[in-house]
């Protein structure tokens, strides 16, 4: 018996679905957009985290060493300084590697070359790259730095500079721009989420409101709530489900189109060198597939399905 | 089977749609209630099925006060009750087939019986050929004939027919009556309402004569029209 009725149910629901044409193709219509802004949300976010990420990523300060340094001191330094609870990460870079890196970068310059030749020494001093963890950061780990500098053998202190004072504008700006940037990227997700639901509510609740006549005449002749309702949730589902499809299309579309027109706009080289903005869309979108689309699925499914249940509940009461 | 027992309705605007009216029907009765329009007919027929409350008085259906029943006994009830409208009420996106089949799922009943009895009561009310039409490709009097097949379907204790009529032509008018007719020989208690001199001259029986919501003539000495 039950599953007599769910059966009758779900192909009545299937049925209403193809006959209502119009107003199943306009509800699809409607929920895909809706959808479309959850999904806009997403990659927007994503979006968003990967150039805050990368832009955070770039701030950093360097440590120069003076020439006379010895190794072993700046490796303990840096054995500190990785202790520091602020610290993401640090590179030490030796003064040959410098050396060998410059020479690298301008092999082809002839004029650079002869001038490193006639200085003879190796004139680069080693550093040391550190990454705080969050950008407010930078400052305390400077004033250690300049407090701290350890001295060597000779008495002489190991550090000749720390860059902080020349980023800390750049420093403070992204410090303050940062969380407020995120906060606001909530904020327009939780509206956008909001209207969405609103809307697919509303569309849902028309859809309904033009079969109240009927909804009164299955419940005059004698059917049960689930009888007349079901139908109506299943139709729900079913726009939410199409709609869903349609729009994990949409989003799979726009994430790729996006990587070919940056790569068109930028040019590949310069591309190449922001490695951060290419692929970040589709990528996102491979990688977190699955949760992506549960995410559409899901909203699809509920609203469309809970919208219905709900609307339709004030014509049962004949 | 079916008792009013000093049931009135004042509507809000105190407009008075039912004044203090008590009558009973008996099984296999073939009732009509005559009056004008506005004489309360219809909302007396719509207490039956719980779409009117009465505001003193009560509605007995065997035993069972209506107006006191929850949804389920209530739902039991209403498949108990065929009903036929004025403005037919077919579900216009549902088949021939499918309005009648609706009912009859409604009921619970097995597909093999769905099946079956569908194709069967279409016959009975001539309809057999039309099985697949949606409601908008029939006439009037077809589209009653569907709305009586759906009624009877569920082979109901008492049909009811709120001016079936109406809306017809005299040749439909009078096959509607004949095929009501024909269900009440069969054993079913008949409720019609009407306005339709015509049709009253031609059903005979028992005879309700409402005005501004009062029964004003009952009488049983009518003889059917066979």
């Amino acid at each position: 018996m039950v599953f007599t009725t769910l059966k009758r149910i779900t192909r009545t629901g299937f049925v209403n679905f193809w006959r209502n044409g119009f107003l199943s193709f306009a509800a699809i219509v409607i929920i895909t957009l809706s959808l479309c802004a959850f999904g806009a949300m997403i990659f927007t976010g994503a979006f968003g985290r990967a150039l805050l990420a990368d832009v955070k990523d770039k701030v950093d300060i360097n440590v120069y060493f003076a020439l006379t340094a010895q190794e072993a001191d700046m490796l303990s330094l840096q054995k500190e300084i990785n202790n520091l609870p602020q610290v993401a990460s640090t590179t030490y870079v030796s003064r040959d590697q410098t050396l060998a890196a410059f020479k690298d970068k301008w092999q082809d310059n002839a004029l650079i070359m002869q001038g490193l030749t006639e200085v003879g020494d190796n004139p680069f001093p080693a550093s040391l790259n550190i990454k705080a963890k969050d950008p407010g950061q930078y400052g305390a780990i400077a004033s250690y730095l300049t407090g701290k500098n350890p001295e060597d053998v000779n008495g002489t202190p190991i550090i000749e500079k720390v860059n902080y004072q020349e980023n800390k504008l750049i420093i403070d700006r992204l410090s303050r721009i940062i969380p407020i940037a995120e906060q606001t990227g909530l904020a327009v997700a939780i509206i956008l989420v909001l209207v969405s639901v609103i809307v697919i509510w509303n569309t849902i609740r028309l859809i309904i409101y033009t079969a109240k006549d009927e909804i009164s005449v299955m419940k005059l002749v004698g059917a049960s709530n689930i009888y007349v309702r079901g139908p109506l949730v299943v139709s729900g589902i079913m726009y939410g489900i199409i709609s869903a499809l349609i729009t994990l299309g949409i989003m799979a579309a726009v994430a790729y189109w996006s990587d070919t027109v940056i790569l068109r706009l930028a040019g590949v080289q310069i591309a190449a060198d922001f490695d951060l903005i290419v692929n970040v869309l589709s990528n996102y979108f491979r990688d977190n597939f699955a949760q992506i689309f549960l995410i559409i699925m899901g909203a699809g499914i509920i609203l469309g399905g809970v919208s219905s249940y709900i609307a339709a509940r004030r014509y049962l009461r004949v | 089977m079916i008792y009013y027992d000093k049931v009135s309705k004042v509507y809000p605007d105190k407009t008075i749609a039912i004044d203090n009216v008590s009558f009973g029907i008996e099984p296999k009765e073939f009732v009509t209630i005559v009056g004008q329009s506005g004489a309360g007919k219809t909302t007396l027929m719509k207490m039956l099925i719980a779409e009117e409350w009465p505001s003193d008085g009560a509605v007995f259906f065997e035993s069972a006060n209506i107006h006191r029943l929850n949804r389920r006994q209530m739902n039991k009830l209403r498949r108990r009750i065929g009903m036929v409208f004025q403005d037919y009420r077919l579900i216009p996106n549902k088949t021939v087939y499918e309005n009648i089949a609706f009912a009859m799922e409604a009921t619970g009943k097995s597909s093999r019986e769905v099946s079956a009895d569908v194709p069967h009561v279409l016959e009975l009310v001539d309809l057999g050929h039309k099985i697949w039409n949606f409601p908008k490709e029939l006439s009037g009097g077809e589209k009653q004939r569907v709305a009586i097949a759906r009624a009877i379907v569920t082979q109901p204790d008492i049909i009811i027919a709120d001016e079936p009529t109406g809306n017809l032509d005299p040749t439909n008018t009078y096959e509607i009556i004949r095929i009501l007719q024909k269900i009440n020989e069969l054993g079913t208690t008949i409720m019609l309402a009407t306005h339709n001199k015509g049709v009253v001259d031609t059903v005979g029986g028992r005879i309700i004569t409402m005005d501004k919501g009062k029964v004003v003539k009952d009488s049983r000495e009518g003889k059917y029209i066979l």
